[in-house]
Formats: C-alpha cells, sequence, structure tokens
C-alpha cells in the first residue's frame, strides 16, 4: 500500500448516538454512501487523517520515480527506454492529482513538500529498496504495482470525493505499468539462463518488500477501525496481502519462477495460499529511515527542491513582471 | 515559501461537440504554463481535443449550505418535466 499505518484520531469509533447532530449527519452520508466533498462541514478529524493518507500516497508516486529513473539511461532498447519513461511521467503526474487532491483540504503544496523533505512525513517503505539490474525494472512493475493496484481499486470508492475521483484516473492508468512489469520478467525468463536467474533474483528481493506494502496486521488497530467508519478505507491490510499472495503466485508459476517463501502452500479448505510470516522487523526499521536508500532517496528529494529553487522563483517574479505591464498597458 | 505558484483549474474538451469538463487542478506560475502543464498532467493518453484553464482564485462558487436555498424553488417545480401531464395514447408521439 502507498499510504502505510495512516494514524486517525486514536480515539476509537463514536456511535451516532454519542455523536452531536452536525457529525452525526455527516456519518449518516458516508453511511449511505454519499460523497464529501472539499467545502462541506467535516470533523476534524476526518481531514487531518485524509491530509495525513492523501499526502504520504503522494509522496510515495513521487519518491517512487526514483528507483525507476535509475535505469532510463540504462534500458535495454530505445522501446524499452521510451516505455519506461511514460511510466515515470505517469507517477509523477499521480503525484500531482494526489497533491491536489489534498490540497482541497487547505493545506499548501509547499507545505506537504516541507514535510516530506523534513521527514516529518512519510512515504512507502517500498521506494528505500535499490533497483540492481534491469529485471528489477520488471519486478517492480509486476509486484509494486500490482500490490498498489490491490490497494488504489478499493479506494477509488472512498467518502472523499476529491481522492476517490483522483483514484479512479490512477487506476486507469496503472494497469499499463503493471503489464509493461510483467512483460518485462516474462522476456527475460525466456532469454538466456543468466537472464532468467536475473528474473528469479528480482523476484527474491521485491517479494517480501512487496508484501509490506500493505503494512502490519490492523485487525485490532483503532486508526484503522476509525477510517473503515469512515468510508477512508475499505478492506484490512491482511486481506489485501491475501488476495495479493493468491493474484500473484499463479503468475509466478506461469514465469517459471519460484516465490521466496518456503511455507508458501496452497490450502484447499480456504482455496487460498497460506505463506510465512513478513519480517516486520525489517519493515519497522525501513520506516524508521534505516533501510538500504532511505537517505539516498531524501537526498534526491532535497537536493531536487534546492536546485529548482531559482527556476520556480525566476518564473513566478516573470509571470509578476508580465502581469504588471499588462495592468499598465490596459 | 511565498513564491509558489498559483493554482489553476483545468477544463478539457474530451471529443468535438462535448462541453468542456472539470478534470483537475495545478500549479503553474502563469497562464502559458498552466496549458502546457495541463496538456502533460492530464492529457497524457489523448483524453482532449482542447484545453482551458482558469486561475482557481477567479472561480465563484455557491456555498455548501446553500443548497436548499438555491436549488429548492427548482424541486418545488415538478410541472416543468414533461413527465407531469398526462397526454392520452391516442394523441400519439408529443
Amino acid at each position: 500500500m502507498y499510504a502505510q499505518m495512516v494514524k486517525s484520531t486514536g480515539e476509537g469509533v463514536k456511535s451516532l448516538e454519542e455523536m452531536e447532530p452536525q457529525e452525526r449527519a455527516f456519518q449518516e452520508r458516508i453511511n449511505a454512501d454519499v460523497k464529501i466533498e472539499p467545502k462541506e462541514w467535516m470533523p476534524e478529524g476526518y481531514r487531518k487523517t485524509l491530509i495525513r493518507q492523501i499526502s504520504q500516497h503522494a509522496h510515495s508516486e513521487i519518491v517512487g520515480q526514483l528507483p525507476e529513473g535509475n535505469w532510463i539511461t540504462r534500458a535495454p532498447t530505445l522501446e524499452r527506454k521510451m516505455i519506461l519513461l511514460a511510466k515515470v511521467q505517469d507517477e509523477a503526474g499521480h503525484g500531482l492529482y494526489l497533491y491536489c487532491a489534498a490540497e482541497t483540504l487547505g493545506v499548501s503544496r509547499d507545505e506537504m513538500t516541507e514535510q516530506l523533505l523534513s521527514g516529518k512525513a512519510k512515504y512507502s517503505s517500498i521506494f528505500n529498496y535499490p533497483t540492481l539490474t534491469w529485471a528489477d525494472i520488471g519486478a517492480i512493475g509486476w509486484l509494486v504495482d500490482g500490490a498498489a493496484i490491490m490497494n488504489q481499486v478499493p479506494l477509488q470508492r472512498c467518502s472523499f470525493g476529491p481522492y476517490s475521483r483522483a483514484m479512479i484516473r490512477i487506476c486507469k492508468e496503472e494497469s499499463f505499468h503493471q503489464r509493461q512489469g510483467y512483460d518485462i520478467m516474462m522476456k527475460l525468463v525466456k532469454g538466456t539462463p543468466e537472464q532468467k536467474e536475473m528474473a528469479q533474483d528480482a523476484l527474491n528481493r521485491w517479494w517480501w518488500p512487496s508484501l509490506m506494502m500493505f503494512g502490519p496486521s490492523d485487525t485490532d488497530s483503532v486508526h484503522s477501525a476509525q477510517s473503515m467508519a469512515w468510508g477512508i478505507k475499505q478492506n484490512s491490510n491482511d486481506e489485501l496481502r491475501q488476495k495479493f499472495v493468491d493474484q500473484t503466485v499463479p503468475q509466478a508459476e506461469y514465469l517459471g519462477l519460484n516465490v521466496p517463501d518456503p511455507d508458501l502452500k496452497w490450502n484447499d479448505e480456504r482455496k487460498s495460499y497460506d505463506f510465512g510470516e513478513v519480517d516486520w522487523n525489517e519493515f519497522y526499521e525501513v520506516l524508521k529511515g534505516n533501510g538500504p536508500c532511505n537517505a539516498e532517496r531524501m537526498a534526491a528529494r532535497r537536493k531536487a527542491w534546492d536546485d529548482g529553487a531559482w527556476f520556480r522563483e525566476g518564473l513566478m517574479a516573470h509571470a509578476r513582471k508580465k502581469e504588471t505591464r499588462k495592468m499598465a498597458a490596459e | 515559501m511565498s513564491n509558489e505558484w498559483p493554482l489553476w483549474e483545468v477544463f478539457v474538451r474530451g471529443q468535438h461537440g462535448l462541453a468542456h469538463r472539470h478534470v483537475g487542478s495545478l500549479h503553474a506560475p502563469d497562464a502559458e504554463l498552466a496549458l502546457n502543464n495541463a496538456r502533460d498532467v492530464y492529457t497524457r493518453r489523448n483524453e482532449g481535443v482542447s484545453l482551458w484553464v482558469v486561475k482557481s482564485t477567479d472561480i465563484t462558487a455557491s456555498a455548501p449550505g446553500d443548497k436548499e436555498p438555491l436549488f429548492e424553488p427548482s424541486n418545488a417545480k415538478v410541472y416543468r418535466h414533461p413527465s407531469f401531464f398526462d397526454i392520452p395514447d391516442e394523441v400519439g408521439h408529443m
């Protein structure tokens, strides 16, 4: 999931009877599947939770360009390079749709950027892993975008209108990303033994971090319960992770690759795969900033922001000057 | 930080003959760059044949709380809908 462990109020879900009339009317609209729009009344907790989640989601799209950007100049063919460029450009676009959705809640773009650069706001743990070979680009499209789709499809029904609409646009575009990744994997497994080995190695390294994308089990989380009551979240993390495993294992089998989990086994009773425990220690370490690439990613974002300052300011100064001249002429 | 680019609302005409439709917003220093950015952000897959950009601050919107006084008068005038009138079948299509 691109937004992991989003905290809400932490106060637990109120029943309708406990609510003041205004909040009760709001909750009843959500229960009736009526979308909430930016200027309407909403509880402060709802607003804050959404800002946290949408901005975290947006930051993930933006930081997510970095691991793939690494391979644009090294893509094996011109066609692959053009496709990867288009994909990375899409990620930038997705970040922008989401920032705009968050801005309708009263937070500014600069505030969100500040929060990312200061480390106050998080982005998905997955982007703190390195892309060592071309097969990693295949594995990211297939697994990381696959996990993202699993998470984003239900978010299209989110109770907040602008977020829901951004998700609809994003989901339309995302399936290209997953398919291009799988296409790279298919090509590699049909290639030389070394190329197939490369694909297996990428799967080995990306499998577990992809499962971590859904976040730790949230069955007992007050934050999750509140987000579900507000219609921000529709499924538990474990539910989505299970769906992802069930969908992905047959795809790995088709490729003739082994999923790196000795406990993975079809459970005929549940009609689902049983699978091993994720190393949550690793997850928390990466989230805390101790993943293999955290420092590199943040340094890249800070450099882009600092190096672009003269450009942003220059264009703004030019726009103001043009405006003044126009006024003077009128 | 005061140099944040202003916000623009983006409208796209999907096909000839259709009206422009609001698709989202973006930041840009001026109208010309807002159009360029709108092309890259909102029409990467042939979504449009024409773009409008409008500074968000130039839009006046009705308040959500005014919904009742604004729209109630029209709600009460059901006779504005053709289905309000019963025309006998013998008269034929009308």
